[in-house]
């Protein structure tokens, strides 16, 4: 088959705001949800005679990211001007860095199931965001409160080969970004951006092909779904002679193909140049090691310590790890006592992003505090409730956010354990199937389950299924 | 007497404030109404602020009053128009911004706000500060007080004329290749351009941002030294600007310049200059001799590239800093019903010839496959001429030039050709070029009554010295004061 002679070549540039509290050159507040306008100020809209000052705490963010993705930070950077004539971009240039970027180099780790493999940058540096247009019907209106947001730009190498491999990176990444709380990481809200050159070539060349450009992708599916269809379409035109066109497109969403943009928007020269408002950056050592110190625990060291401390398995580790909330949530819940993490494990992979999911909520609003949860499984494992009981009362618990002692106890959901009453009901029941009891004890073991049911039945569902088991077999035995 | 209250200096004025003798209104009226008497033959001023002076007088009496007087209450100043005043037109000039209200002040406004000066009105200049004769206004020329058919220089012309025709008793401007001192030379008053971040910037529209820097224009050195102490210092809203600590400026007014070294460049005394001006500097270099100073030869090897590599280096970051004049969010803003005509009809009908010519020659400079050759390289020359200074400072204290090659020239005179009116700051684009502060003191006439300015040019942050020095010239000197006659 022709695409088996081709592979992908894959870079991707990701942008995503950075969670300061104000703006990168001004005091605004840089959240959002507010009015459009109200988070403005002369600097962010690029009035006469303003200037920019940097915002130390956007700094710090982005040395983190140069942290977690081992990338090199340079001690001296620079801004620099990027000219381009837009509605949203009030100065008419954004304030970048080109040349001297803050960080170069670095890597980040995909785990390609089981074969982790490096996918190298090239380089990691801060600008600030433009406003957004807004298209009517006969005109058009821009909201400045994005202009002025901090952003940082990281550039890949052309080191993906795969839809699925970029979907890891991108999910790697924002894991990441979330971690060191320098990102919402959330693609569908725009503080979360990604655009992706692809080319193709036989499978034995190592020079690159044409590339193309992607934008307008809003999440990670769409990203992989692109790189499907252009790496396709590249295939088809070189297999039929063709060449590739060095072309941005334009994912569409709807029709879930790309297209090249409009020729009319011409390649831009964007005419850098070193920002002479700003003085290069010099970050002292002292400053970088504070912020390397300052760093959280990052995805890959977390999964790899809860496997080791708790014998978790490579799966599960990825699967709690990959929001850092949820990995937080998780090793609160083993802070309840529990003998047996597993109980955690298995809780949180199942209700409580069952919940998260279900409701769509952050996992504040979701689901109970840990120290709640962390009650109700140690319930479970002292025999107080079941486990059935226990999911009954958790979804309970998720909306009326009272706590775990009370609701078991006001919906009745104990359960038995003392043997003498479920020996009792053993009897009532042996002593009303003779029938049943004969042909089982004569070597019809599946009726087994119906005696438990039976049982379970006469104690209105509350017994102990454990002790109701061991105490059912013996009675059965005839003990 | 009352009517001649506008021809005091600041320090005169300040005394005679503190001692009662005169009132902060009087003296306010006084300038209004010469302003009012001479403006139509001078132009100096785009937008006048009577009422708001007068309040602003009113208030300082109260203070004064009350004991609370700060170091320039009452004081009435000129404010050249590319200083966002908050609630006062601003229009540097241009008709893209003809009626722009900025709802901030710049800092240096907001500083001379708290110091108590009163501000007469928004003065004329060359449209974003890119001339060197006020002929490039929207608002038309201002003429020189000196001689009405001369150009009063550029680009604070308003600024210098005011001053000079005593419309106000001192005046705020912006140089970047010379725009205080050639104006200043060319009235025959004093202008300051001080080091290279020693005042903020915020709020200056800005024109060429590694260049530009506030100063006073005033009727002596003693008085621009005063306006320097109250404008100079930190400003965090401004990433350029020096945290040095600021002297008290008038206190290095000793008058004493006996064994300093005055630097004379040879590359300076050139073909091109008037007979005059080289007299008249030559003149004021013995004066200094006289007084106990050392006059030294040196060299500034890389001179003759100074005017190109201005020209690159202003030109490619004013192209960028008047990318902002779009029609969207403020100012002129032409009809249109796309995007692009709008910005194409608004720019072409807001900004004037030589913004438009400045700002294609930027923008080429920049552009892919020129900058290395264009923009880089001048900055490695401007490198060249601030190490030439570098190596001239370790021989002498001050350096001592002329302002300008000619002295005012008349209105539309070199209007025709560009690159002759780029050569009129021959002299002065240097010392931005090395960020160094730059003093113009009148020094002669030529013989039909022009004024000639002679130019002090200091090391970083020597401000004091070139003061020093200027003063005792003007002392000593003692070069006799012509009223404009209007």
């Amino acid at each position: 088959m022709a695409s088996d002679e081709y592979e992908a070549v894959i870079g991707l540039e990701v942008h995503t705001h950075l969670l300061t509290r104000s703006k990168l050159f001004c005091g605004c507040a840089a959240s959002f949800g507010v009015a459009p306008n109200e988070n403005v100020c002369p600097v962010c809209m690029g009035m006469p005679g303003v200037l920019p000052v940097l915002n130390r705490n956007a700094v710090e963010l982005a040395l983190r990211m140069a942290f977690a993705a081992h990338s090199e930070v340079q001690p001296y950077s620079v801004f620099a001007r990027k000219s381009y004539f837009y509605a949203d971009l009030p100065k008419g240039y954004q304030i970048s860095q080109y040349e001297l970027p803050l960080c170069k180099g670095g890597y980040i780790e995909i785990g390609n199931g089981g074969q982790p493999r490096r996918i190298r940058l090239v380089r990691i540096h801060m600008e600030e965001d433009a406003g957004k247009n807004l298209h009517e019907a006969d005109s058009s209106l821009v909201d400045f409160n994005r202009s002025g947001v901090p952003l940082v730009e990281i550039v890949s190498e052309p080191d993906l080969r795969s839809a699925d491999e970029a979907g890891a990176y991108l999910r790697e990444l924002r894991a990441i970004l979330r971690y060191i709380g320098a990102s919402q990481g959330r693609m569908e809200e725009g503080n979360f951006r990604c655009d992706v050159n692809v080319s193709v070539r036989r499978k034995d060349s190592t020079e690159l092909g044409t590339k193309t450009e992607i934008k307008n992708l809003n999440s990670f599916r769409f990203v992989e779904k692109a790189i499907g269809y252009e790496v396709a379409r590249q295939i088809e035109i070189l297999e039929a002679g063709g060449r590739i066109a060095q072309e941005t497109h334009l994912w569409d969403p709807i029709r879930e193909q790309t297209r090249p943009m409009r020729s009319k928007e011409f390649a831009n020269d964007y005419r850098y140049f070193p920002e002479p408002d700003l003085p290069p950056l010099r970050l002292a050592a002292q400053m970088i090691e504070q912020v390397r110190a300052s760093m959280p625990e990052l995805p890959a060291q977390r999964r790899e310590r809860l496997q080791r401390e708790f014998e978790l398995s490579a799966y599960e580790a990825a699967i709690l790890t990959e929001d850092r909330e949820i990995a937080d949530y998780f090793e609160s819940l083993l802070r309840a006592g529990l003998n047996n993490p597993k109980t955690a494990v298995n809780w949180t992979m199942t209700e409580v992003l069952r919940a998260i999911n279900e409701t769509g909520k952050p996992l504040d609003q979701a689901v109970p505090p840990a120290t709640e949860t962390g009650t109700l499984l140690k319930m479970i494992e002292n025999g107080t409730i079941s486990l059935n009981a226990a999911k009954t009362a958790f979804t309970a618990m998720c909306k009326s956010g009272r706590g775990a002692i009370v609701t078991v106890d006001e919906m009745g959901l104990a359960q038995v354990s003392d043997e003498g009453a479920i020996a009792a009901a053993c009897d009532k029941v042996i002593a009303a199937e003779a029938t049943k009891v004969a042909e089982y004890r004569s070597g019809r073991e599946k009726l087994f389950g119906f005696f438990v049911g039976q049982v379970m039945k006469a104690m209105g569902g509350k017994g102990n299924p454990k002790v109701v088991n061991e105490v059912l077999r013996r009675r059965l035995a005839g003990g | 007497m009352a009517s001649e209250l506008f021809t005091l200096t600041i320090a005169e004025a300040r005394e005679r404030l503190e001692r009662r003798e005169i009132s902060a209104v009087e003296l306010t009226r006084a300038c209004l109404g010469r302003t009012a008497a001479v403006e139509s033959k001078l132009n100096a001023f785009i937008t006048l602020c009577a009422r708001e002076a007068m309040e602003q007088a009113e208030a300082a009496d109260q203070s004064i009053a009350a004991g609370s007087a700060s170091s320039l209450t009452g004081l009435p100043l000129a404010i050249k128009d590319i200083f966002a005043t908050r609630g006062v037109r601003t229009t540097c000039a241009s008709k893209i911004l003809e009626r722009f209200v900025p709802p901030y002040d710049a800092t240096v406004i907001a500083k001379l706000r708290a110091a108590g000066a009163v501000f007469l009105g928004k003065a004329n200049m060359d449209e974003f500060a890119m001339g060197s004769s006020t002929e490039n206004s929207a608002f038309g020329p201002t003429r020189n007080p000196c001689d009405l058919a001369r150009v009063s220089g550029g680009s604070s012309g308003g600024s210098a004329a005011a001053v000079a025709a005593d419309e106000c008793l001192a005046a705020l401007g912006t140089d970047t290749g010379g725009s205080i001192r050639e104006p200043a030379a060319f009235c025959g008053v004093v202008g300051l351009k001080p080091t290279y971040s020693r005042v903020s910037r915020y709020g200056v529209i800005a024109y060429a941002s590694s260049l530009d820097q506030v100063g006073p224009l005033a009727k002596t050195v003693r008085d621009a030294a005063i306006l320097l102490k109250e404008i100079a210092g930190v400003d965090h809203r401004d990433s350029t600007c020096s945290a040095r600590s600021v002297p008290n400026y008038e206190l290095a007014l000793t008058g004493k310049v006996d064994g300093m070294r005055i630097g004379v460049p040879r590359e300076f005394f050139v073909e091109g200059m008037e007979r005059e001006v080289e007299i008249a500097i030559r003149s004021a270099i013995q004066q200094f001799e006289a007084l106990g100073a050392h006059a030294v030869e040196i060299s500034l090897p890389h001179t003759d590239y100074a005017v190109a590599a201005y020209y690159l280096i202003a030109t490619a970051e004013a192209s960028a800093n008047l990318a902002r004049y779009d029609g969207i969010r403020y100012g002129l803003r032409a009809e249109a019903d796309n995007t692009l005509d709008l910005y194409n009809r608004t720019r072409d009908r807001g900004f004037g010839a030589e913004v438009k010519r400045r700002i294609m020659l930027g923008t080429f400079a920049l552009s892919a496959g020129y900058y290395d050759a264009y923009y880089l390289k001048a900055q490695k020359v401007r490198t060249l001429i601030r190490q030439d200074f570098e190596r001239a400072f370790e021989h002498c204290d001050i350096i001592v030039t002329p302002v300008a090659p000619t002295t005012a020239f008349k209105l539309g005179e070199k209007t025709a050709d560009p690159l002759q009116m780029y050569l009129s700051d021959i002299f002065t684009i240097s010392v931005n070029l090395a960020g160094l502060p730059g003093l113009s003191v009148p020094c002669g006439y030529d013989a039909v009554g022009m004024p000639i300015g002679l130019q002090l040019i200091g090391p970083p942050f020597g401000e004091e010295i070139i003061l020093r020095a200027g003063d005792a010239y003007e002392n000593s000197a003692a070069i006799e004061h012509r009223p404009a006659r209007l």
